[in-house]
C-alpha cells in the first residue's frame, strides 16, 4: 500500500518556509468555512470580518501595532531563553511588575523628575520585570528549583500585589475609593506618534527588541553560547560555557523586556494603573515565540498575526454577532494548522512504499 | 445613525481619533435602524453579572424590535482593548453604546470626546460628560432586606459573607446587611472572606464552606457564580443569591436573590435616543425603580421572618426606611451618621470602612 | 465538625481535580511529551461531563464520557505533535485556547442548570470516627478514585515492564526506538491517558464540586496541575503531597480571613503560591536526585530515522 513518508531536509527549504504559512491559512479558511457554515454565517463575510475589516481603517491598522507590541516584546525575550532551554513561563507576572514599578515613578515622582519622568519610568519598569525574573533565576541556580513552577506561581503573586496596590495605597484619592490609580498626566504619558492612531513608543521598542534579539542570536558570542547550551548541553559544558550564567542572562533579559512591555502598556494605551493591565500577553507571547520559530523576524510576523486574530475576534463579534467562544475556536484552529504545516519546512513528504516503518 | 463626512477629518494634535475609510463596509446608510452595542467584561454565559446585562440587551431587542439593531462584545478586557472596541463601534455608526463595567470608565470618557454624536452609557462609574451618562443599581437596598431576614433565620448569630474584592460597591453591601442584621440580632457577627475575583465557582464554594465550618448558618455573597448558594444548600445553611435568581441552586435554602434587572433602564434609554430626548444623566435606581428585584421568598422561610422581611422590602422600596439610617457607628466607635439622619449618596458611593458587627478590618 | 478536620476535608476536596489532571499529565510527561493544554482538556471535560450527567441522570456516565472527551482533545494534540511533529509547547497552549472556546460553544444550553448532589460514601462505624473518620471514609467516591490513580500510576511506572518502557522512551527515544520499542504508539497512548484524566478533573468540578456549568469554570486549575507535575519532580507520591499542600494553603487562607487575621486578603491569597515555591526549593536542593527524575527527552520531537 502506498503511503506518505517523511524525509528530513538537509537544510530548511526557503520555499517551504514561505509556503507553509500560506498553506496553513488556506487550510484554516477551509476549516473555518465549515465552522461558519454550521453556525449559519457566510464564510466570505466572516473572513472579511476577521482579517480585513479590523485593519481596513487607518486607526485599525495602527491598532495592529499597538496590540502586537507587548506580544513581540515579551516573545523576543522568551524565545532567547527557550533557545537555551530556560523555561520562563511567567512573563505575565514580569509584565505586571514592570507596570507596577514604572507606575510608582509616574504616580509619586512626576513633579520632581519633570521631562526625565518617562525615561525613569521605563528604567523602573525594566528593573521591576527583571527583579521578578531574578527570583526564578536565583532559585534555579542556587537551589535547583524548576523555573517553570516558580515563574508561573510568581505570576499569581504579582497579580495579587497589583490588586492590593490599586485598591489600597495607590488608589486615586479623588476616585471614590475605586480600585484604580489616578490618570497619569504631564510627563508620565506616552503620546501617540502618529495622529489618528495609538501607534507610539511601544511599537518602536518592539522593533528595536527584535533587531537586538537578531543581533544577539546570530552575531554575538553570547548568542552562540545560548544556542549550544540549548542544543547540546554536554558539548557546552565541555567548552566551558557557564549554564548558570546563561540562565541568569536569559531570565533577566526576558523579565526586563516583559517589564518594559508592562510599563509601556500602562503609560501608553491604558494611561493609569488598573487592577488588570494585561489580557494574558505574557502567556500568549509563548505561542508567539514558537509560532515565530524562536527567530526574531518570525516573532514579529507571528506577533502581528496573533494580534490580528484578536482584532478580528472583536470585529467578528460586532459585525457577525458571533459569540466570543467562536473566536477561541477559530484562533485554536488557525494555530493548529500553522503549527502542523511547519512540518513541510523541515521535512519533505514523499509518496511511496513503506519500506522502513517510520517511527514504528 | 449616519456618519457625517467631517467626523473623519483628523484633528490637529490627535485630538480627534477618527479615521479615514479605506474599506467600504462601515459606511452606514442614513435613516437606518439605531445600532446599539453592549460591552461585557465577562462572557454572556457567566450566569451572573454579564449574563444579566445581556438579558437587558435582549429585552431591548424584543421591545423595540425593528427600530434597533443590538450587538454585544463579550469578554472585553478593561483598559487598552476597551478603547479600541469603543472606537471601532463608533466608527461603524453605532449610536448608543453601553459600557457595563467600572473599569471601562476612563476609556468611555476618552472615546466619547472623539465622537460627540454617539451616546455612551457607563455602568457603575462616576464620570459623566455631555454624551456620557452613568447608571447603576442600588444593590445595597436588597442587603437591608437580606439582613432583616437573616436576623430572624440565624440561630448561631454568625453570617458568612463571600466577597469578591474589597471595593465600595461590595463594602456598602456588607455594611447595609450588617446594619439590618444587628437591628434584629444586636449580638450578631458577620464574617467576610474575599476570593479576590468575581468569578471562580470552586473558590467561591470553598469560601462558603470555610464560613459554614466557622459557625455561619447564613451565606451571603457578592460574587457571580451560584456556587455559594449550592454549597449552603448542601450544608443546610440559608443563602442569598446574587445577580440572577439562584433559587434553582438552593431549592430549600435559597431565601431570595438580589437580581440585577437592567432591562427597564436599557429600554427607556434606547427609546430616548430614538425619539431624540436622550440627555446625560446619572441614574442610581433600586427597588423602587425596578432595577433591583427580589424573587418571592423561599416557602421554607418561617412566616414571621418572611413577614418582617417583606416589611423591610416594602419600607425600603417606598423610602420609609433608609438602609443607612442613623446612628451608623464604625468599628472604632465613631458616629458616622447621627441618629435621625441618613447617609448621603456621595458617602455611600465611596464607603471603605466597616460598621460594628463586621469581623476584621479593612487594611490598605 | 472539628475546625482542623474541616480544613483537611476541604483541602482534600479542592485538591482532587488538581490531582486527577496532574497525575495524567505526569504519565504524559514521563513518556517525554509536554502537553500544556491541560486547562483546555479540563474545561471540555467539565462541559461534556455536566451535559451527559444532566441528560442521563448518571454521574458515572458523565465521568466516563468526560474522560473520552478529554482523550479526544488529547488525540488532537497527539496527531499534531507526534505525527505532524508540531511544537509541543505552542500546540498545548493552542489546545487551551481552542478548548475554552469549544466548551463555551457546547455549553450554551446548560447555563443555569444544576445536578443533584453526588452521594457521599458512608461506612458505618469508620466514617464516624472523630477527626479522621469523615476525612478518610466520608467523601464522594472520586476523592478515593484520584488517590487510587496515584497509587496505580506509581506502581505502573516503577513496577511494571510497560512502565519501564514508557520511562525509557521519555529518557531517550532514539535508544528506545533502536531497542525496538514503539515510541510513537506509546507516546500516543500516554497523551490520551493524560487527556482522559484531565477530562475527569474537569468533570469533577462540574458534576461533584459545584454541580453546574459556567464558561471558563476551571478558572486556571489546569495551570496549577501543570505546575504540580513540576513540583512533584515527576514522582507520583510527591504529586499527592503537592496537591494537598496547595489545597491546604488555599483553604487555610480562607479560614484565616474568616478569623479576621489582620492581613490584607490579597496577601493571604498569595499563600498557596508562595508555599509551593518554598517547598519546591527545599526538596530541590539536592540537584542530583531531581535530575534523575526529569524525563530527559521531555518536549523533544521524535522521528525515527530507520
Amino acid at each position: 500500500m502506498p503511503r506518505l513518508r517523511l524525509e528530513p531536509r538537509a537544510q530548511t527549504s526557503r520555499l517551504a518556509t514561505y509556503l507553509s504559512p500560506v498553506l496553513a491559512v488556506v487550510l484554516t479558511l477551509i476549516g473555518a468555512a465549515v465552522l461558519f457554515a454550521i453556525l449559519g454565517r457566510d464564510p466570505i463575510r466572516a473572513y472579511q470580518a476577521f482579517f480585513i475589516d479590523p485593519i481596513s481603517t487607518f486607526y485599525g491598522a495602527g491598532e495592529l501595532g499597538v496590540k502586537s507590541a507587548p506580544l513581540i516584546l515579551c516573545a523576543i525575550g522568551l524565545a532567547i531563553g527557550f533557545r537555551a532551554n530556560v523555561w520562563n513561563i511567567g512573563a505575565e507576572g514580569q509584565f505586571v511588575l514592570g507596570g507596577i514599578c514604572g507606575s510608582y515613578v509616574a504616580l509619586f515622582y512626576e513633579p520632581t523628575l519633570g521631562p526625565a519622568t518617562l525615561p525613569v519610568m521605563f528604567i523602573a519598569g525594566a528593573l521591576g520585570g527583571l527583579a521578578w525574573a531574578a527570583i526564578p533565576a536565583l532559585l534555579k541556580t542556587q537551589f535547583n528549583a524548576n523555573e517553570i513552577l516558580t515563574s508561573l506561581m510568581l505570576t499569581y503573586v504579582a497579580q495579587l500585589l497589583l490588586n492590593y496596590l490599586v485598591r489600597g495605597p495607590w488608589r486615586n484619592p479623588q476616585g471614590y475609593n475605586f480600585p484604580q490609580s489616578k490618570i497619569f498626566d504631564g510627563y508620565a504619558v506616552i503620546e501617540p506618534w502618529i495622529s489618528g492612531t495609538r501607534i507610539g513608543l511601544g511599537t518602536f521598542l518592539a522593533l528595536i527588541a527584535a533587531a537586538g534579539g537578531w543581533f544577539l542570536l546570530s552575531r554575538s558570542f553570547l548568542g552562540y553560547q545560548i544556542k549550544v547550551i540549548g542544543l547540546t548541553p554536554a558539548a557546552a559544558a565541555y567548552a566551558g560555557f557557564s549554564a548558570k550564567r546563561v540562565t541568569w542572562f536569559c531570565l533577566l533579559l526576558s523579565g526586563g523586556l516583559a517589564g518594559i512591555a508592562g510599563i509601556n502598556e500602562v503609560a501608553g494605551p491604558i494611561g493609569q494603573l488598573l487592577p488588570v493591565i494585561s489580557p494574558g500577553y505574557g502567556f500568549t507571547a509563548i505561542i508567539v515565540a514558537f509560532l515565530g520559530r524562536l527567530h526574531p523576524v518570525g516573532i514579529v510576523l507571528a506577533g502581528l498575526l496573533i494580534a490580528l486574530s484578536y482584532l478580528g475576534g472583536e470585529a467578528a463579534q460586532i459585525s457577525l454577532d458571533l459569540p466570543v467562544a467562536v473566536v477561541g475556536v477559530f484562533q485554536g484552529m488557525l494555530l493548529f494548522f500553522l503549527l502542523a504545516c511547519e512540518l513541510l519546512v523541515r521535512y519533505r513528504v514523499q509518496i511511496g512504499q513503506a519500506i522502513a516503518e517510520s517511527a514504528a | 445613525m449616519s456618519i457625517k463626512r467631517r467626523d473623519f477629518i483628523i484633528g490637529a494634535g490627535g485630538a480627534v481619533a477618527a479615521t479615514s475609510v479605506l474599506g467600504m463596509p462601515y459606511i452606514a446608510r442614513a435613516a437606518d435602524k439605531l445600532k446599539a452595542a453592549w460591552i461585557l467584561v465577562g462572557p454572556s454565559g457567566d450566569m451572573g453579572y454579564s449574563y444579566q446585562h445581556d438579558l437587558g440587551r435582549l429585552a431591548v431587542q424584543k421591545e423595540l424590535g425593528d427600530r434597533v439593531e443590538t450587538h454585544k462584545v463579550e469578554s472585553v478586557p478593561e483598559g487598552a482593548d476597551c478603547e479600541r472596541v469603543l472606537t471601532q463601534l463608533a466608527n461603524q455608526g453605532y449610536g448608543l453604546i453601553f459600557t457595563t463595567s467600572f473599569g471601562y470608565m476612563d476609556q468611555t470618557i476618552k472615546v466619547a470626546k472623539n465622537f460627540p454624536k454617539v451616546k455612551f452609557e457607563h455602568a457603575t462609574g462616576y464620570k459623566r460628560s455631555a454624551n456620557v451618562a452613568t447608571y447603576n443599581i442600588r444593590f445595597y437596598e436588597g442587603r437591608t432586606v437580606q439582613g432583616t431576614l437573616a436576623g430572624h433565620l440565624s440561630k448561631s448569630g454568625i453570617v458568612g459573607y463571600v466577597g469578591s474584592i474589597p471595593i465600595p460597591e461590595v463594602i456598602m453591601g456588607i455594611d447595609a446587611f450588617t446594619l439590618a442584621f444587628r437591628k434584629i440580632r444586636p449580638d450578631g457577627k458577620v464574617k467576610v472572606i474575599y476570593v479576590n475575583g468575581w468569578f471562580d465557582p470552586g473558590k467561591e464554594a470553598d469560601a462558603a464552606k470555610a464560613l459554614i465550618d466557622q459557625g455561619a448558618d447564613i451565606i451571603c455573597q457578592h460574587t457571580d457564580s451560584p456556587a455559594p448558594v449550592q454549597t449552603a444548600e448542601a450544608r443546610g445553611a440559608w443563602a442569598f443569591g446574587q445577580s440572577s435568581d439562584m433559587a434553582k441552586f438552593g431549592p430549600t435554602h435559597c431565601v431570595t436573590s438580589n437580581v440585577d434587572n437592567w432591562a427597564p433602564y436599557y429600554v427607556e434609554r434606547t427609546k430616548m435616543v430614538l425619539d431624540g430626548s436622550w440627555k446625560s444623566t446619572d441614574t442610581w435606581g433600586g427597588l423602587a425603580a425596578g432595577m433591583l428585584s427580589m424573587p418571592t421568598f423561599n416557602s421554607h422561610v418561617p412566616a414571621a421572618a418572611a413577614a418582617d422581611g417583606m416589611k423591610a422590602y416594602n419600607d425600603v422600596k417606598s423610602g420609609a426606611r433608609h438602609p443607612f439610617d442613623g446612628p451608623v457607628v464604625d468599628k472604632s466607635g465613631a458616629t458616622k451618621v447621627a441618629a435621625g439622619a441618613n447617609m448621603p449618596d456621595g458617602q455611600i458611593a465611596g464607603l471603605n470602612w466597616y460598621v460594628q458587627g463586621v469581623e476584621g478590618d479593612l487594611r490598605s | 465538625m472539628h475546625e482542623l478536620t474541616a480544613i483537611l476535608v476541604s483541602m482534600v476536596l479542592s485538591a482532587t481535580p488538581l490531582l486527577l489532571a496532574a497525575s495524567g499529565e505526569l504519565v504524559t510527561e514521563k513518556s517525554g511529551v509536554l502537553n500544556l493544554g491541560v486547562e483546555g482538556m479540563m474545561v471540555v471535560g467539565a462541559v461534556v461531563g455536566f451535559g451527559v450527567a444532566f441528560g442521563t441522570d448518571s454521574a458515572i456516565a458523565g465521568f466516563a464520557v468526560a474522560a473520552i472527551a478529554g482523550a479526544l482533545m488529547a488525540a488532537l494534540f497527539a496527531v499534531l505533535t507526534l505525527i505532524f511533529l508540531a511544537n509541543q509547547v505552542a500546540t498545548g497552549l493552542a489546545l487551551t485556547i481552542f478548548g475554552l472556546g469549544l466548551s463555551a460553544l457546547m455549553g450554551k444550553a446548560y447555563i443555569g442548570k444544576t445536578l443533584p448532589p453526588v452521594p457521599h460514601l458512608h461506612i458505618p462505624g469508620i466514617s464516624d470516627i472523630p477527626l479522621v473518620g469523615p476525612l478518610i471514609f466520608g467523601e464522594n467516591a472520586m476523592v478515593y478514585v484520584s488517590v487510587a490513580f496515584v497509587i496505580a500510576i506509581a506502581w505502573y511506572l516503577s513496577r511494571t515492564r510497560s512502565g519501564l518502557v514508557l520511562r525509557s522512551i521519555g529518557e531517550n527515544h532514539d535508544a528506545a526506538h533502536a531497542l525496538g520499542y514503539p515510541v510513537r504508539r506509546i507516546r500516543f497512548l500516554a497523551v490520551l491517558f493524560g487527556g482522559a484524566m484531565s477530562g475527569l478533573g474537569g468533570a469533577y468540578l462540574s458534576i461533584v464540586y459545584t454541580p453546574l456549568w459556567t464558561e471558563g469554570m476551571t478558572a486556571g486549575r489546569g495551570w496549577i496541575a501543570l505546575a504540580l507535575v513540576v513540583f512533584s519532580t515527576w514522582k507520583p507520591w510527591r504529586l499527592l503531597f503537592g496537591a494537598y499542600l496547595f489545597g491546604f494553603f488555599s483553604i487555610a487562607q480562607l479560614h484565616a480571613q474568616g478569623f479576621a487575621v489582620p492581613i490584607a486578603p490579597e496577601f493571604l491569597s498569595m499563600l498557596p503560591y508562595l508555599a509551593t515555591i518554598l517547598v519546591l526549593v527545599i526538596i530541590s536542593r539536592d540537584a542530583k536526585r531531581i535530575r534523575l527524575n526529569a524525563p530527559a527527552a521531555l518536549g523533544k520531537a521524535f522521528r525515527a530515522t530507520a
